[in-house]
């Protein structure tokens, strides 16, 4: 199985991405320039976190015109495995694969520090094997990753199962203290309703190894590793 | 030419955090008659077209793809004429 | 040329004639203009360079020393570590988010351009009181103005310090340290080499932005620099993303000849230095030089600061390659002149000479001065504490609550998380330890890096002060499992012209010297920022110390939090009566006086090996040093991470209960180890002749001190976190 990380300018977690994937989690892996017209050849796509454009008029706004975006529309319309992180949960949000925006968190500050995540659907690519409501120690770094939808999408959303983490404190109570954004519902992630696309303002990539603190992100990616050996 | 004029802001169903900071500043600075505050976002683009319907219909064309964001943004415009 | 001509820019009439003595002529405004500039004091040095020669500077492993953009010091594996310290003072007085956010990224580009990948931010800030609502402004303005800068750029922001205290009231200090990594074959000097070699200047568009900012700098801050508030540039972290990726991309594949970033003064300071350091001319037309404003004039193109810019000398056969490299990334690149062998720059506008001077004059040849220095008089009255005038207080309790809530010694957590610290996924040790550690990936090794300075302590001894700033700095390494290796420093003082001032310089300098010597760690670079004063008063004497420490492996990193219930908990170093410049006696007792605690440089020394020699060996779970808010306050953080409580029993050994406590005496560290460890601890300290004593036992949810049996310090360890946790305002 192989991955690729697509680098827009201004992509600064594109190597944290890259780096797990190869010297932790063991699997294939290149850079995917945004100048590409192509994703031929790659089974899951990243698209990592940043700054695309500066973040100027709103984050992920230009990089979802990048070139290489039309061809990620439609390798994610195909079926095939989207993983934005961050920054590129914003661009997916921008690119209409996921609904929903991301907006000024509510403290009008950039918060960089662990969360708590609680698994809310274990039934996707990027989650089996995880027991529903397991918590997982994954940091946020963002100033903008306050997740808005209106409640009917919302309403939709809850019932076809597009919500998989949500901020929880230690316990797993989904509590206002434990929402370090203003996220509605605590949301941290959701995916499209296909399940191949998933969308999170936390970073997995940073929560890979034992040295910086946490392992709970690499079992995101072994999901998607597991997915892609129980499909062959 | 025309020189668009774009005011973007967050609906009124979407939380304004900047505005609501603020509201509070302005309260504690002893304006107790100040509410609603809502801040946004105002963009000037110069369109080289004669026909003023068709620089509003590239105004409304540029705001849905790229210069707002529908789920949380809500837009108006004016088109002032401008001198080449 | 009339006297105001050349006393507008900042030269005084000395140096005009001097001036016309090099060219052999009256300069006209252009020349006159680039001299303004660089012979500035911040680009001059010219009243610190005498005294700045006496620093040790040299080492088995300093590759680079000071008179590059940054500092170079190997580590081995065919790595070295680039770094540099510097202040960013007047811009954030004027412009808190702007100054901050483009001091963080002129720091980023002097690394980057000695060919080294930047890895880490440090910054140490300092401010007037917050009860102040210009200072609470300053302080949200600078602190959102790097995290703005450095998250963007994608560079951890990964330590530093924040300070407050009145003297800095109206003189905030904004010193941002930048560290990179980098194989020492690709090192890359700021040389225009090579006659016939091409320049190319690549990134944002020159503007009128940033006129005069090192003339600026160079100046005292008054209400008139309100109005000099245009001379503030603007930063943008997406063109120095861009930047910095498309210059070590060129340098990794060896397609520069020399390279140069465009900082304080300009153009006229990058073409001056690159061609002075190579022994060259240059000649530059300017008509080729992209503008971002109409109708920019010679003088206004040299001497702008706009940033995100960078300087280069290629080869002719390179040109096309370079210019595709940045155009991949998105970014303008121009070639705008030659390398000349006649020492000359000479800058043409549409072919016309519009200014033809030595490139050495302007780098090199500015006058150096002596000024006067004379012990200022305030030390006549700070020197005499009489400790048994300082009543001991009733409740200890009271006291431990109010030092961790004073915003000195509070929780700076509310400033750390606005900044991405993670990113690059090589952070191991957190801010809020004694050093930050970043793994080096690749390898087993890790950097630990740090900046320190205590200025009241320099202000009551600058001799004492300047040595304590480098033993801390050095300590809080070593007690992350870091062996120090080098050091930058920025120095912040008032107006070197008046003696009382100077003399804090020479005497902060001296003992930098002495401790950079015994704890070799030689000075590698960094900068020097005068004229830090308000209305005639000069801040406290700021030697800001930024140190770097390498760790053999890794997994040893060590950090200060207590981790296990029933550890010992060992003090090294010996206490004493030294309650003079504590934060102690100025918060408690309302007196910035005394002398601040004597340090012996031996025993500092020792102390390193055998923390060291403990961590490396596995021995203890966290180490911490000791500073301000002496014993209590050291225990007290050990205890919050983990929420773990503390009994200590202490013998004071006649020292009060105070001093015990609070005082700070040097070169003293806190371990907590499992009791089985003790015997080999206590060996490695005798054999080193370091006082190592028992003093307690990690455990249950309270924090106590008894002194000779007695209880002085009980509280609930959640109390004392939240003192300590809620006092700054974010």
């Amino acid at each position: 199985m192989k991955f690729g990380v697509i680098v827009f300018p201004g992509s600064n977690c594109d190597l944290d991405a890259y780096h797990l994937v190869r010297d932790v989690l063991g699997a294939p892996v290149e850079y995917i320039w945004h100048a590409e017209r192509s994703v031929a050849g790659f089974d899951c796509l990243i698209l990592p976190g940043g700054f695309s454009y500066g973040d100027y008029l709103r984050c992920g706004a230009i990089a979802r015109f990048s070139p290489v975006m039309p061809a990620v529309v439609e390798f994610a319309r195909r079926g095939g495995l989207v993983l934005g992180i961050c920054n590129g949960f914003q661009i997916l949000t921008e690119a209409g694969l996921l609904p929903g925006a991301l907006y000024s968190n509510t403290s009008l500050q950039f918060r960089c520090r662990d969360t708590i995540l609680r698994v809310e659907n274990n039934d996707t690519p990027f989650t089996r094997g995880l027991p529903p409501g397991q918590l997982l120690s994954i940091p946020i770094a963002h100033g903008e990753g306050n997740y808005y939808v209106d409640p009917e999408t919302l309403a939709q959303m809850e019932a076809k199962g597009q919500i998989v983490f949500r901020y929880a404190d230690r316990e797993g109570r989904i509590t206002p203290d434990a929402n370090p954004n203003g996220s509605v519902g605590n949301i941290a992630g959701v995916c499209n309703e296909n399940r191949n696309v998933l969308g999170m303002m936390p970073h997995p990539e940073r929560a890979g190894e034992a040295l910086l603190g946490s392992t709970d992100g690499l079992l995101i990616f072994k999901s998607i590793l597991e997915y892609w050996e129980g499909c062959r | 030419m025309w020189r668009a004029e774009i005011k973007v802001l967050l609906k009124k169903s979407v939380l304004d955090p900047q505005g609501r900071a603020v509201e509070n500043a302005l309260a504690s600075l002893g304006y107790a008659n100040v509410n609603r505050v809502r801040i946004g976002k105002y963009l000037e683009v110069t369109i080289a077209t004669p026909d003023r319907a068709a620089a509003e219909a590239q105004v409304r064309e540029m705001c849905a793809r790229l210069l707002t964001n529908p789920v949380i943004e809500d837009y108006t415009f004016t088109l002032v004429e401008v001198e080449a | 040329m009339k006297p105001e001509d050349w006393r507008i820019i900042g030269l005084r009439d000395n140096e005009y004639d001097l001036i016309t003595k090099i060219l052999g002529r009256e300069p006209n405004q252009v020349e006159l203009g680039m001299f303004g500039v660089m012979w500035s004091e911040h680009c001059s040095y010219k009243h610190s360079k005498a005294v700045l020669r006496t620093f040790p500077t040299t080492g088995p492993r300093v590759l680079q020393g000071p008179g590059e953009n940054a500092g170079i010091v190997a580590i081995g594996d065919g790595l070295a570590v680039c770094f540099k310290i510097e202040s960013h003072n007047h811009p954030s007085a004027i412009e808190p988010y702007q100054g901050a956010a483009t001091g963080v990224g002129g720091i980023i580009r002097d690394i980057f351009t000695m060919g080294a990948r930047p890895i880490a931010i440090l910054d140490s800030l300092r401010f007037g009181t917050l009860d102040d609502s210009k200072v609470r402004y300053l302080f949200n303005g600078v602190v959102s103005g790097i995290a703005g800068y450095g998250n963007c750029i994608g560079i951890p922001t990964v330590g530093g310090e924040i300070y407050f205290d009145p003297c800095y009231q109206g003189n905030p200090l904004v010193c941002v340290m930048c560290v990179g990594l980098i194989e020492t074959e690709k090192i890359r000097l700021g040389k225009a080499t090579g006659v016939g070699n091409l320049v190319i200047l690549a990134g944002a568009r020159t503007g009128r932005d940033g006129m005069h900012g090192a003339s600026f700098a160079s100046e005292e801050l008054s209400e008139a620099s309100e109005e000099k508030r245009p001379a503030v540039q603007v930063g943008d972290p997406f063109m120095e993303k861009l930047l910095l990726e498309a210059c070590l991309e060129l340098i990794e594949n060896g397609d520069l000849e020399g390279i140069q970033d465009l900082g304080a003064a300009g153009l006229t300071c990058a073409v001056s230095e690159m061609a002075s350091r190579g022994g060259t001319g240059m000649e530059i037309e300017l008509s080729k030089v992209p503008c971002r404003e109409e109708g920019m004039t010679p003088y206004e193109i040299m001497i702008a600061e706009s940033q995100e810019r960078m300087l280069m000398v290629v080869t002719p056969e390179k040109e096309a390659k370079v210019h595709g490299v940045f155009q991949r990334w998105g970014l303008t690149s121009t070639t705008i002149g030659r390398v000349t062998a006649d020492g000359l720059l000479r800058i043409k506008m549409h072919g016309q000479v519009v200014a033809e001077v030595p490139a050495r004059s302007l780098a090199e040849d500015s006058p150096v001065y002596y000024p006067a220095s004379a012990k200022p008089a305030y030390l006549e009255r700070t020197a005499q504490l009489d400790l048994a005038a300082i009543p001991q207080p009733d409740d200890f309790n009271t006291v431990l609550l109010k030092l961790l809530s004073t915003p000195n010694l509070a929780s700076k957590e509310g400033v750390w998380q606005q900044y991405d610290y993670m990113v690059r996924t090589s952070t191991v040790v957190r801010p809020g330890s004694d050093a930050a550690v970043l793994r080096i990936r690749g390898t087993q090794k890790a950097l630990a890096m740090t900046t320190d300075c205590n200025a009241r302590y320099v202000y009551l001894d600058p001799y004492a002060g300047g040595q304590i700033a480098v033993a801390e700095a050095a300590r809080n390494v070593v007690c992350s499992g870091g062996e120090p290796l080098a050091i930058t420093d920025c120095l912040c003082f008032g107006n070197p012209e008046k003696p009382e001032i100077y003399w804090q310089f020479r005497q902060a300098v001296e003992g930098i010297s002495a401790a950079c010597r015994a704890l070799e760690t030689p000075v590698t670079g960094g900068n020097v920022s005068f004229y830090n004063e308000t209305k005639g008063e000069a801040i406290y004497p700021t030697p800001v110390i930024g140190m770097v420490g390498l760790l053999n492996d890794v997994t040893k990193a060590c950090t200060l939090p207590f981790k296990a219930a029933g550890d010992l908990i060992v003090l090294l170093g010996e206490s004493f009566d030294e309650l003079g410049g504590s934060e102690y006696l100025a918060v408690i007792h309302g007196r910035v006086q005394g002398k601040p605690p004597a340090l012996d440089l031996a025993k500092e020394k020792a102390l390193h090996r055998v923390v060291l020699a403990a961590i490396g060996q596995g021995l203890v779970h966290s180490a911490h040093d000791l500073a301000e808010g002496g014993l209590a306050v050291a225990v007290a953080e050990c205890l919050f991470e983990h929420e773990i409580g503390a009994r200590l029993e202490l013998d004071a050994n006649g020292l009060r209960p105070d001093s015990l406590l609070f005082g700070e005496s040097q070169s003293r560290v806190i371990l907590s180890l499992s009791p089985e460890n003790l015997p080999v601890l206590r060996e490695l300290a005798v054999r080193e002749e370091v006082p190592l004593a028992v003093i307690g036992r990690t455990g249950g949810d309270r924090f106590q001190i008894y002194v000779d049996g007695a209880p002085r310090v009980d509280l609930p360890v959640a109390q004392v976190k939240a003192a300590w946790q809620g006092a700054i305002p974010c």
